[in-house]
């Protein structure tokens, strides 16, 4: 072999590596800050750590205890609450701002940016905002007052019992143009012809949508569901920055216990086996719309 | 968007459209009514919200509020306004979103056009990436940033930024890439071109637009992020941690004038962004939902 058919040789080689070199960062982080750090995170929940990572191993002890804490069924419960009425209501809101905007509308062009701006922002100002909006003293429940309905009242911020529905009312606000925005595209690739045969055919405005239109939206409808479900279990800046949490501890999600109970209540083993547990309920939406899609591309 | 020619539309008559605009817009007052609260009370003096109505215009117009905010209100112990966390998002943003769009580009290019075993494993592993709660990963990557000396700083959260970022910009790139013609990379491969040739005088070329939807999704996400900021920033925190320590500060009077000003300086440079590149910003919400 002459000298530089080997360097040839090292070229080629090199040249087959290289895609492979490339991606070798991305990959390895991946497995060291994703793959790595939540199998350590599982470890921790079966440890007594308390300020800091010990190594006592403790068996389930932690998520035994986790499911006999009141604060963490307050968030379990709430997150139940919280979720359904997100996700329905965002849908409703979504799906009928699609179908209307859908009707040759004059300005749509106007309305779907208004409509859909509030995504843009960061929870802690829809937040802000909604915590000012909503306070009794000087928000909605002041200024109808003012305008001379006396007996209005609207204090749910400051109500135990009533707290977690204006989280509801300000994630809805955030996201439910976005969902629009996806029923709409759904809307928009639906063939025209089949509408039309169906109106020939003499179906009224209802049955066309209940009947065709609708059922044809069912791509539409699941990454809606798997979206708005994956934020609401992540859902914890709205809670920091709206109610943080209170009144007491009435609007605590599993987020937020999480972060309570690692980082101020030196209880890290607990914390680790709720976020573990946030894990797993995204874990169990996300993998089977994961693994679809991506069958479906091969 | 799509802009298809509309169809669907049903047979209505006058009344039904009266009323389907009638919802329409009291809907996008619905949408509009929290910035349009945030304006003008950031525009008013204090006792005109504590003592008046929050729905009202400015009677006396102000910029004070704004002033405050940005440079002397207290953030935390410090009266140094929003304007030192302003720079720190910026000093965050601008390496993450670089970084991370840059390998999100080498990775599509990688996994759509040199394939190999075990590639689609690889990339379900980064999809799925990208949307774990990320709870799970804080107790070790606050340990780990503390090791590499790194807790509490730009460089720290820029890293945090860039490695749970890698999951959405491949994804991006990896659908662009997946429907440009393979065979146009094979005729050059054959001509000798290399690896990085290839991307450099192919696969670039085409890749403005899906550039800007990774650069503003990415952007906004970082932007906006709470979590890493209250979690990993320490002496560095990013404007969203600064906006919440001003709401939230127990001591003093509530200057809600000053919180409604900080708000918007907080949303400005994504609003912005929102403004502007509209149309990008849909599509990369489209992208990161429907993974087609």
């Amino acid at each position: 072999m002459t000298a530089s058919s080997s360097t040839a040789d090292f070229r080629t080689r090199l040249q087959e590596w290289l895609p492979k070199i490339v991606l070798s960062p991305s990959v390895a982080a991946m497995f060291v800050f994703v793959y790595g750090f939540i199998i350590y995170t599982i470890y921790l929940s079966f440890t007594g750590s308390k300020m800091l990572p010990s190594h006592d191993w403790v068996g389930v002890g932690n998520y035994v205890k986790l499911w006999g804490l009141r604060a963490w069924w307050t968030a379990i419960i709430n997150l139940g609450i919280f979720a359904t009425l997100y996700i329905v209501i965002c849908t409703v809101i979504g799906l009928s701002l699609a179908i209307l905007l859908d009707q040759k509308i004059r300005g749509e062009g106007m309305l779907r940016p208004i409509y859909l701006y509030p995504m843009a922002l960061s929870f802690i100002v829809t937040g802000t905002a909604w915590k000012w909006i909503m306070d009794p003293g000087i928000g909605l429940e002041n200024t109808m007052h003012l305008w001379g309905w006396e007996s209005f009242e609207f204090g749910w911020i400051k109500d135990r019992n009533l707290a977690i529905y204006t989280v509801v009312i300000a994630a809805v606000w955030q996201t439910s143009g976005f969902v629009m925005s996806m029923f709409l595209a759904g809307l928009r690739g639906i063939d025209n012809e089949i509408l039309k045969a169906a109106q020939i055919d003499g179906a009224s405005n209802w049955n066309l949508y209940r009947r065709i239109v609708i059922p044809l939206l069912r791509p539409a409808f699941l990454s809606a569901f798997v979206i708005l479900a994956h934020l609401a279990v992540k859902s914890y800046d709205l809670i920091i920055a709206l109610t943080g949490g209170g009144p007491g501890r009435a609007t605590e999600l599993p987020a937020t216990f999480m972060y309570s109970y690692t980082f101020t209540r030196n209880s890290m083993g607990i914390g680790a086996a709720s976020a573990v547990i946030m894990l797993m309920t995204i874990a169990a939406i996300m993998t089977p719309y994961l693994y679809a899609e991506l069958k479906e591309k091969k | 968007m799509a802009v298809a020619e509309q169809d669907t539309a049903i047979r209505t008559g006058t009344g039904t459209r009266i009323f389907i605009y009638g919802i329409l817009l009291v809907f996008a007052l619905f949408y509009l009514l929290p910035l349009f609260v945030m304006v003008a009370n950031s525009l008013k003096p204090l006792a005109e919200i504590t003592g008046g109505n929050m729905m009202a215009l400015p009677e006396s117009w102000t910029i004070e509020p704004w002033k405050q905010a940005w440079s002397s209100a207290q953030i935390g112990v410090e009266p140094t306004g929003l304007k030192p966390y302003f720079l720190n998002s910026i000093l965050m943003v601008v390496p993450a979103v670089a970084i991370s769009t840059i390998l999100g580009a080498l990775n599509g290019y990688v996994l759509t056009k040199w394939t190999f075993k075990g590639d689609t494993i690889i990339f379900g592993l980064l999809l799925f990436s990208c949307f774990i709660p990320f709870q799970i990963v804080l107790i070790p990557m606050a340990s780990v940033l503390g090791k590499l000396g790194l807790a509490g700083s730009i460089p720290g959260l820029v890293l945090v930024h860039v490695v749970y970022g890698i999951g959405f910009s491949t994804l991006y790139f990896r659908n662009y890439y997946a429907v440009f013609p393979t065979e146009l990379v094979r005729a050059a491969m054959i001509d000798g071109a290399g690896f990085f040739r290839i991307f450099w005088r192919i696969m670039l070329p085409v890749s403005g637009p899906i550039t800007v939807v990774c650069v503003i999704w990415q952007f906004t996400n970082i932007w906006n992020d709470f979590l890493f900021g209250a979690s990993f920033g320490g002496q560095s925190q990013p404007m969203t941690v600064a906006l919440n320590n001003l709401v939230q500060s127990s001591t003093g009077v509530k200057e809600y004038n000053v919180h409604f000003a900080g708000a918007i300086l907080a949303a400005l440079p994504t609003l912005l962004v929102y403004i502007v590149a509209g149309r990008y910003f849909v599509r990369g919400l489209m992208a990161g939902s429907v993974k087609g």
